[in-house]
């Protein structure tokens, strides 16, 4: 078990570096700094000396990866890719383009963002999976046929219709809770109330039939005809059977979700006003802040491979005929 | 009758929608009595799964039951409210299943899912719920249950997981038990356990077993009577002694004659031709006709009636049916027995399977799943290699096809070593060996044509100059293997499990191999079925001279095909010889245990059925000395301690520390 | 003419699908499923609305450089722009409300008596050929009576066309009501084969939707006019093409790789199956949204810098569309290529693959004529079902600046712009409606469609359903 889990994270070492790679080049190499103070100073009235300034002010005047200049090591640290991408791997953001010190944004941002979405998860799990249930429970019947469609209209309905209707609707017309901003500790409910119920409403169509598929697809195994030939009547069936197989694949594939949580929903975030790292990442893209992308996508990456481990741990933990080794 | 427990009358069932429904059991009626085994007996698809799972009113979504009754007890179970008929499933009613593989749930524990029957069926034991599991589970003799309480159905082996069932099944103390092919899925020895205790255990508690299956020597061994079904219906009812000493219906008769066996053994085996009919057919007329070789006008246009009760008679026109089987005319000609020219020979191979643990992917161990055999086949004779699930024996036919490479040893192919030839020079050598597969379903691309299955081969040997030279070989030999030209250019869904096989042979033989290694080519095929595959491979090999590695599991395939037997056990070879030496005197205590425990279709013979305790060690790890000694009622000191010299007596070769 | 890169793209694929199409119509195992998609009604229905936008959508795909007598001369435009001239032309100086007749916000208008008001002035297309405004209401009247008898008429000609082309010996009226009637279609034992009913009446919909747009659309803004003045209708439909080039395009340039990757891996395993592995969980572990933010984002700043290569604004868009299409196939390539290791794994390990190697078919040849054949329908259900979630991503990306082009017709940039003005009193709500009922109608269709693709193809659903 030990062994398997550090060998898992060795191997997330060269996907780092990969990710790593991918975006050193993606951010340097298909376009210099240059390129990048050329934009943001606006293409216009841009001179040679400004452009010089503002990368020294942000520390991109220096080789991408090989300085001559320099003697020793210093040969390779004083160098963009030493500087501004390997010190990812120390969790050493730098300051974003504004100035401002990552490290300590994230680590502000990032419990709004869990506030949203962790509430998000958990309640959409329980009225997805309750609805999924109902509907494997009359299967063939009437309700399930107009709930698989109800799913399916509700699926094709934009994200974005589902956040400004709500907007609309319970904020503007019903004047029930604030629409957008956040509050301080426990006087933040109210602000989180809108944002977590239209972002369960949204995800009900997808899961739902989800859910549903993977039920039936338990439902049809023959462990499931000998729990019927033992008497065991359809709900306990449903319940101390089929549910308990499908919980394997529905939880693992919840955990490798949740340490992508803290990362926050782009959009809800940005509409209701909410200081995550979401609504962070927005910003840093309509202001092409290039420092705080970078720091994110690594941030990301290091999250997703989290969830990876997490789950092959859970595994363990919930199917008995998985042993890691 | 007033005394029977179960008691069907006319019961049909319908699966799906008026237009295109199929009727899987169309007017059975039988009777079962209290602490009688009646046997329902058919091939596939004849619709004795659907008779079992309407009595558990446990039909598929899309089925139901639209005539007829059941009285369990006298209680109707088709008018039974749900609620109730809850309580008669488990309760009165148990029922084991033919996987027990994937028949258990396999995140719940042993104890749990016996439990949850307990709870349900048995009052008395509702307060301690885990003694009545032990008690049940030590009834069903699992070893150490106390341990096996807390394990999950991947831990068990096959045998256990079916005893489990069983447990399962008599939580409710049970008046009818129905067990649905409970041994297909397990090897002889394990078959021989199973059907042991189920017999023991009818006669400890008197209950009643509906049995079914298609195996007649299960029949033989384990029933009181027998009901034969096809296509739906029940075709004949007999005690079990009068039905094997004088089937009455033509179907039952064929189905004799289409058993291989030693007697038979230079002549044809009398197959029945054809498949049987679909069931979303219409029927007029008797449903065998189309089969029957003593088929009458009348057979066509009316339905044949019912002579005798219901206890034992027949669905015939035909009365006062000839009583001596028809058997073909043997061969004048016994193929004539010098020796031919060596086609392969294997010297010590040995295939392994690496088990890599630990943080660095290391090997750590090996799956030895060959461990060193030796064999010879020459050309026009038939080396059958015989052993139980997970001996090895597959791995042998990959291994000396180049399919799996052998770790070590040798292998030559009319004395070319294949062992180390790599890409081209091994490719060329591949038209003179071939496979034919066990599951017909699997062994052809479903989205090719006949005509590009069988000329595939011709195409990667650049045999054949263009398409139309390749086309006139790919006629020649489907002709030969009775399939019309038409086929060609239909997919393999459109045909029957034993037209696929008649393919997949073609296949093979259009590359006119020397070597034709056959994994078990009728172990997915009804015995009606088999016999004309049997027949077919024995044909060719006489006009081809072609050497045949014929690995099965299936002893009286072997006593009827094959020159030579090879029985392995746990990647080696026990014992080899000519094939009447080795099934008629037996030296191996494993040879020994594994032809008792094989079924004999004759309830007269009686027979002592050396019992083997527990189940074959894992490849991974062999047990010391001979491998067998952990399981060998004979074993003595030595056994434990070195692998045992080869002890020779003419061509019959055994390894074993008694014979030493 | 001028071919656009998606233009190209977009006609490479309608090619490749009645290629695909004429292949499955030899082979019975997929002309079967498909039969099965063609007999549902739902399928048929959504099938003939997605019909109906991909029309749109192909005739906004063929773009020309307008002649000297044109009067768009210069500018590059498109067949559909040719048909939807009048709704093109007519626009208003701002936000103007559906079928309105005056703007929506107040200006100061100097009268003709020199003084100077604020009022709602009249708009400059929108009722122009009314001659008062109380006419209003019975001229749309009189033009929605005319628009619904066009479209009857048009209705029953086809029906009349498909009905002579398969009489099968009935008599007139049978034949009438085996075409529109289903419970007629029971009656006379027609209960299987192709739903024609349903294709007919969802027809008949589309053709009064027609109708009602050519005598509605030139005379008055149906769905309103937007900030600066241009029609939403025009707008709407000009998304059209670029949904259905991100819905469609971004599968199809990924789908090689996936495909080949996927199937290399699963069938070779060992270090082929490692690389390709490290390959696609790198990428995945990427968060999609970060990398096209970031990817975009690059674009924007090569593009900005670049601007004197890029001859016109709309060939700008186009490849910054097309960009997006691969940058989206990138991110979700590794799905449908992780499905297809796991297939060709099962399948490497059945028996006539085993029969291949026997036979001494080269690797190269047992991966195309075993492997990917037998895959093929994971991929069709991937790109069926990828549709719809993409045509959504659009919207949302576009929604955060790092969709299309700010200059491309799409209904995330209709949002866009749209939902800053949620906050006027009172509300404009047509632009954004109408975005928003243009994209759930195609994907629903689409999501419909695919449903039913899928059962029609997933043999573990066949068991199932």
């Amino acid at each position: 078990m030990t062994a398997y889990i550090i060998r898992r994270i060795l191997y997330a070492i060269p996907i780092l570096i990969g990710v790593n790679l991918i975006t050193f080049v993606l951010f340097f190499m298909v376009n210099s700094p240059d390129d990048m103070a050329r934009m943001h100073l606006g293409v216009k009235r841009v001179t040679p000396e400004s452009i010089e300034q503002w990368k020294v002010e942000r520390d991109y005047d220096k080789p991408l990866v090989f300085n001559v200049e320099e003697d020793g090591s210093d040969r390779f640290t004083q160098t963009i890719f030493y500087q501004k991408s390997l010190a990812l791997f120390a969790f050493d953001f730098g300051s974003s383009d504004s100035g401002r010190d990552i490290s300590y944004d994230i680590s502000q941002r990032m419990w709004p963002s869990l506030a949203i979405a962790l509430p998000v998860l958990i309640v959409g799990l329980l009225t997805n999976i309750s609805f999924a249930l109902l509907l494997v429970f009359f299967r063939a019947t009437y309700v399930d046929f107009m709930g698989v469609v109800l799913c399916v209209i509700m699926m094709s309905i934009s994200a974005l219709f589902y956040i400004i209707g709500g907007q609309f609707l319970v904020g503007k017309v019903l004047h029930l809770v604030p629409v957008s901003g956040f509050g301080e500790g426990i006087a933040a409910w109210k602000f989180l109330v809108l944002p977590v119920l239209i972002g369960v409403i949204g995800g009900i169509g997808g899961g739902t039939r989800f859910y549903r598929t993977l039920f039936l697809e338990e439902a049809h195994r023959d462990y499931v005809r000998s729990a019927r030939a033992k008497g065991l009547s359809e709900i306990k069936v449903l319940f101390g059977h089929i549910l308990k197989n499908a919980m394997i694949p529905i939880l693992t594939g919840v955990v490798v979700a949740l340490p992508l949580l803290f990362m926050g929903s782009l959009i809800t975030e940005s509409f209701f006003g909410i200081p995550g790292l979401g609504s962070y990442t927005i910003d840093a893209i309509n202001s092409q802040d290039f420092a705080i992308v970078r720091a994110m996508v690594f941030l990301g990456s290091v999250l997703y491979i989290l969830g990876l481990v997490l789950t092959d741990i859970s595994y363990t933990l919930v199917d008995p005929r998985v042993k890691l080794n | 009758m007033t005394d029977s427990l179960l008691s069907i009358h006319k019961l049909t069932t319908q699966i799906g929608r008026d237009d295109g429904a199929i009727i899987p059991v169309s007017s059975v009626s039988f009777d079962i009595h209290p602490g009688e085994t009646f046997a329902l007996l058919g091939e596939s698809g004849c619709g004795k799964s659907m008779t079992a799972l309407s009595v558990m009113r446990l039909l598929p979504p899309a089925g139901k039951i639209t005539e007829g009754e059941i009285f369990l007890d006298g209680i109707n179970l088709r008018d039974l409210p749900e609620v109730d008929m809850r309580a008669q499933r488990g309760g009165n009613i148990g029922m084991i299943f033919q996987e027990p593989m994937t028949s258990l749930n396999p995140v719940l524990t042993v104890a749990y899912q016996v439990g949850e029957a307990v709870k349900l069926h048995d009052e008395e034991h509702a307060g301690d719920i885990d003694a009545r599991v032990l008690e049940l589970l030590q009834q069903v003799g699992i070893p150490d249950p106390e341990r096996r309480m807390s394990e999950y159905p991947h831990q068990l082996s096959g045998g256990m997981k079916q005893r489990v069932m069983i447990a399962m099944a008599l939580a409710g103390r049970p008046k009818l038990l129905i067990a649905d092919e409970p041994t297909t899925a397990l090897d002889v020895t394990i078959q021989a356990q199973v059907l042991d205790l189920l017999r023991d255990l009818q006669k400890r508690t008197d209950m009643a077993i509906l049995l079914i299956t298609h195996d007649l020597g299960v029949v033989a061994e384990t029933a009181d009577r027998v009901g034969v079904m096809y296509a739906g219906e029940i075709i004949e009812t007999a005690p079990v002694d009068t039905f094997f000493a004088e089937p009455q219906h033509p179907y039952s008769q064929r189905l004799f004659d289409a058993l291989p066996s030693v007697e038979r053994r230079n002549r044809p085996l009398t197959a029945i031709e054809g498949n049987v009919p679909s069931l979303a057919e219409t029927f007029r007329g008797c449903r065998f006709r189309s089969r029957c070789d003593v088929a009458k006008e009348i057979c066509a246009t009316e339905l044949p009636p019912w002579h005798g009760d219901q206890e034992h008679g027949y669905l015939c026109h035909l009365q006062q049916l000839r009583s001596e089987s028809i058997e073909a005319p043997q061969e004048a000609s016994i193929s004539e027995q010098e020796p031919g020219k060596n086609v392969l020979r294997v010297e010590q191979m040995q295939l392994y399977f690496p088990i890599k643990k630990g943080l660095l992917r290391r090997t750590v161990g090996h799956v030895r799943a060959v461990d060193g055999i030796d064999l010879d086949i020459s050309s026009g004779k038939t080396v059958a290699l015989v052993g139980e699930s997970g001996c090895g024996k597959t791995t042998v036919g990959k291994g000396i096809l180049q399919l799996l490479r052998p770790t070590s040893g040798s292998v030559q192919l009319n004395g070319t070593e294949l062992t180390k030839l790599k890409g081209e020079n091994l490719r060329s050598l591949r038209a003179g060996m071939q496979m034919i597969f066990q599951d017909p379903a699997s062994s052809m691309n479903p989205r090719m044509t006949v005509e590009a299955i069988v000329s595939e081969g011709l195409i990667a040997q650049k045999i054949g100059k263009d398409r139309s030279e390749r086309l006139e070989r790919v006629k020649a030999i489907l002709d030969r293997v009775g399939l019309p030209e038409r086929f060609m250019k239909r997919y393999p869904h459109e045909f029957s499990g034993g037209q696929r096989q008649r393919i997949a042979i073609a296949r093979s033989l259009v590359l006119r191999p020397d070597l034709l290694v056959c994994d078990e080519p009728t172990s997915a095929l009804d015995v009606s079925v088999q016999a004309q595959i049997l027949n077919l491979l024995k044909e060719i090999q006489d006009e081809a001279k072609i050497a045949y590695l014929f690995i099965t599991h299936n002893i009286s395939v072997v006593s009827y095909l094959a020159d030579e037997v090879a029985v392995m056990y746990l990647g080696r070879i026990v014992e080899q010889g000519d094939v009447d030496t080795v099934l008629g005197d037996p030296k191996h205590p494993y040879t020994q245990a594994l032809l008792s425990a094989v079924p004999v279709a004759d309830p007269q013979r009686e027979r002592e059925i050396i019992r083997l305790p527990g189940d074959m060690p894992s490849p991974a790890n062999p047990p010391s000395g001979c491998h067998f000694h952990p399981r060998c009622p004979r074993a003595t000191d030595i056994c434990s301690q070195s692998w045992p010299e080869l002890s020779k007596s003419g061509t019959h070769k055994v390894w074993c520390h008694l014979h030493g | 003419m001028v071919w656009l890169w998606t233009d190209i793209l977009i006609w490479l694929l309608v090619v490749l699908c009645i290629i695909g199409g004429y292949y499955s119509s030899k082979h019975p195992h997929l002309r079967e499923p498909w039969k099965r998609v063609a007999q549902s009604s739902v399928a048929v229905a959504s099938g003939t609305f997605l019909a109906a936008f991909i029309i749109v959508g192909l005739l906004d795909s063929l773009h020309f450089k307008a002649g000297e007598n044109d009067p768009d001369h210069g500018e590059v435009i498109s067949a559909l722009d040719v048909v939807m001239r009048p709704l093109r032309k007519n626009q208003e100086k701002t936000y103007s409300a559906p079928f309105a007749l005056h703007l929506f916000a107040k200006e100061t208008v100097e009268m003709p008596d020199g003084s100077q008001q604020r009022i709602y002035p009249r708009l400059k297309h929108g009722g122009a050929h009314l001659e008062s405004e109380e006419e209003r209401a019975a001229d749309i009247y009189q033009n929605v009576i005319s628009a619904l008898l066009m479209a009857l008429i048009t209705w029953m000609i086809l029906v009349a066309m498909v009905g002579l082309w398969r009489s099968e010996g009935r008599t007139f009226k049978e034949t009438i009501s085996v075409w529109i009637c289903v419970r007629c279609r029971v009656q006379l034992g027609v209960s299987k084969g192709f739903p024609w009913p349903t294709l007919l009446w969802t027809a008949m919909l589309l053709l009064i939707l027609l109708f009602l747009m050519i005598t509605l659309g030139g005379k008055y803004h149906i769905l309103g006019t937007d900030k600066v003045g241009e029609d939403v209708l025009y707008q709407a439909l000009k998304s059209i093409r670029t949904g259905l080039v991100i819905g469609t395009l971004t599968t199809m340039v990924m789908l090689p790789a996936a495909i080949l990757l996927g199937v290399m891996a699963g069938y070779f395993r060992g270090w082929i199956d490692d690389v390709i592995q490290y390959l696609y969980t790198t990428l995945n572990s990427i968060p999609g949204v970060l990398l096209i933010a970031a990817s975009v984002l690059m674009l924007q700043v090569y593009m900005d810098n670049h601007a004197d290569e890029f001859a016109s604004v709309i060939e700008r868009a186009d490849l910054r569309l097309l960009f997006l299409c691969i940058i989206l196939g990138i991110t979700s390539w590794t799905g449908l290529c992780r499905l297809l290791r796991g297939e060709a794994m099962k399948i490497r390990e059945l028996d006539y693959v085993q029969a291949s190697q026997a036979f001494g078919v080269s690797h190269m040849r047992i991966l195309m004529r075993h492997l990917v054949p037998n895959v093929m329908h994971i991929v069709l259900i991937t790109i069926v079902l990828d549709f719809s979630g993409l045509v959504l991503a659009e919207a949302v990306l576009s929604y955060i600046n790092i969709g299309v082009d700010p200059t491309t017709q799409s209904w995330g940039n209709m949002i866009n712009s749209a939902r800053l003005e949620m906050a006027r009193e009172p509300v404009v709500w047509w632009s954004l409606s109408a975005a928003l009922i243009f994209m759930f109608t195609l994907v629903l269709s689409a999501n419909l469609l695919s449903d039913r693709v899928r059962d029609a193809f997933d043999p573990k659903l066949r068991g199932i359903q």
